[in-house]
């Protein structure tokens, strides 16, 4: 049953974002600015990390494509709410379970179909990197939209209007994407912002995902983030299952 | 027999400012079969006393039952047994009716083809046929009522929970879905359980009324023995009944809509 449940709730959304290609596409600018604009700025600066620049700077971007992308995916659960549609569905015999993997798995597609698109530009804009490392990429794109989409997807049933939402999506957002290095590697700063980023969970990916573009996949760095990315994601989506079993409860 | 029942069924909320107590106990029995009118002023608890029957919000004291299932031990079994329209309906606006309902169907565990097959039907039902392959956002008020009761229509509930379900209709729409619950209830048997401030509406449609203030019930009859014992003759209005009882005024007189 959930099962069936999750695959019809996911078929549900992904025809919503099949509806609004804009949006699907929308999602990539921002990365993609970084990688058009940003991007050149390091080629020729001394990054203190193996390999080229791209394979220092375009890990850190699809990163920054997930965290902000998933983190504000609960807003869709706002306007939902709002519609009446999130009750209407509550309802029935509906597993609460799918009602959040559903939408969950959605995300990840999303997020993974737009990480495609930015490393196709990345690889014109001139990355090279090992099919292994890059398909190892996508695995951690996939499993930090996941996580935070179950987040952002348990936090919007909490608080119900945008105007507490995004504040509190920001306030989470902006740190964790200066603090996680995800721009430049923070073993470039003091190294009191170096110990400070190891406090957030991120750093742990980027570290990892950069490894895996160098094609370094048995490094420490790489085990660090596995076990991060799969403790966040079984963390996440425990959360996420609580607040959607017992909402409005 | 009586296919709702409930014993002091309460429902408190926490909030910085301390405990509201929105529901405080509510008792009351439904007979199979029955249009029951569900009224009070605004805040009397009416909208967390239907949600709580219908499985949305936990009651935090009293017990009830549903077609025979409890609330809180047996959710899945009231799930099946009833349906529900909200006041804002619950359709996504940029989906199309036969999806809406097909999903909804889906929802319901029917099999792909036997949930579209009740699709025709339902819109054949209510009178939506036309209009299957229309964007929800596209429809007129009424529409939008008809497809939100064909929603909740889908399973062929037993009980049918409707809140304030012609706020906002127009007076042809309005009579339409007067029509449309009698023949609900003359068909298929369902009961049919709703909320309205509209007074007019409890008097012509309702079997019995159940009248709610402060979170528990402050009167409870058919209109005519509710006119007489508290309205003074059985002549008096339902409006003047309504004051007499909760001492305040359903909605403000200008807004109601005159009889149609």
């Amino acid at each position: 049953m959930l099962l069936h449940d999750t695959a019809l709730i996911y078929g549900r959304y992904a025809r919503q974002i099949l509806r609004s290609r804009f949006a699907l596409l929308f999602g990539v600018l921002m990365p993609l600015l970084y990688l058009l604009f940003f991007g050149p700025l390091l080629t020729d600066l001394p990054l203190g990390e193996e390999g080229s620049s791209w394979q220092v700077l375009v890990p850190g971007l699809l990163l920054q494509l997930g965290l902000f992308g998933a983190l504000f995916a609960g807003f869709m659960i706002i306007v939902e709410t709002g519609q009446g549609v999130v009750e209407r569905m509550r309802v029935t015999p509906v597993s609460r379970l799918a009602l959040l993997l559903g939408r969950v798995l959605r995300d990840a597609t999303v997020f993974v179909f737009q990480a495609v698109l930015l490393v196709l530009a990345a690889l014109v804009m001139g990355l090279r990197a090992p099919l292994a490392g890059i398909l190892i990429g996508f695995a951690f794109v996939a499993l930090l939209t996941v996580s935070l989409a179950s987040l952002s997807y348990a936090l919007a049933m909490k608080v119900r209007s945008p105007q507490e939402f995004g504040p509190l999506v920001n306030a989470v957002s902006m740190p964790s994407m200066l603090l996680s290095g995800l721009m430049l590697p923070m073993s470039l700063g003091p190294a009191w912002l170096d110990v400070l980023s190891h406090f957030v969970p991120f750093r742990y990916l980027v570290d990892a995902m950069r490894d895996a573009y160098t094609g370094h996949y048995t490094s420490v760095h790489m085990l660090y983030g596995v076990l991060v990315a799969v403790g966040m994601t079984a963390l996440s989506v425990t959360v996420g299952t609580r607040v959607f079993r017992t909402a409005g409860a | 027999m009586a296919i709702i029942s409930t014993a002091g069924l309460a429902r408190t909320f926490q909030t910085k400012h301390g405990s509201v107590e929105a529901v405080r106990g509510i008792d009351l029995t439904v007979r199979q079969g029955e249009i029951l009118g569900f009224l009070g002023p605004n805040g009397a608890g009416k909208t967390t006393t239907l949600r709580m029957l219908t499985t949305l919000l936990k009651p935090t004291g009293g017990a009830a039952t549903v077609a025979g299932c409890d609330l809180v031990r047996d959710p899945a079994g009231v799930r099946r047994a009833c349906g529900y329209v909200a006041q804002s309906g619950g359709v996504d606006g940029q989906i199309g009716v036969r999806e809406e309902l097909v999903t909804q169907g889906r929802l319901y565990r029917l099999t792909k083809a036997r949930a579209q097959q009740r699709a025709e039907e339902l819109a054949a039902e209510l009178d939506l046929t036309g209009l299957l392959d229309r964007r929800t956002a596209a429809l007129s008020g009424g529409q939008r009522r008809r497809l939100d009761i064909a929603m909740a229509l889908t399973h062929r509930p037993q009980v049918l929970f409707l809140d304030e379900p012609t706020t906002g209709l127009d007076p042809g729409s309005r009579a339409d879905l007067w029509a449309l619950v009698r023949r609900l209830r003359d068909e298929h048997g369902t009961t049919v359980f709703l909320t309205t401030h509209y007074l007019d509406e409890a008097d012509a449609l309702s079997d019995r009324l159940v009248i709610v203030d402060r979170g528990v019930v402050a009167a409870e009859g058919t209109p005519t023995a509710l006119k007489l014992k508290y309205g003074g003759s059985v002549d008096a209005t339902l409006q003047d009944t309504f004051l007499a009882i909760t001492g305040r005024s359903a909605a403000p007189a200008d807004t109601a809509p005159v009889a149609v």
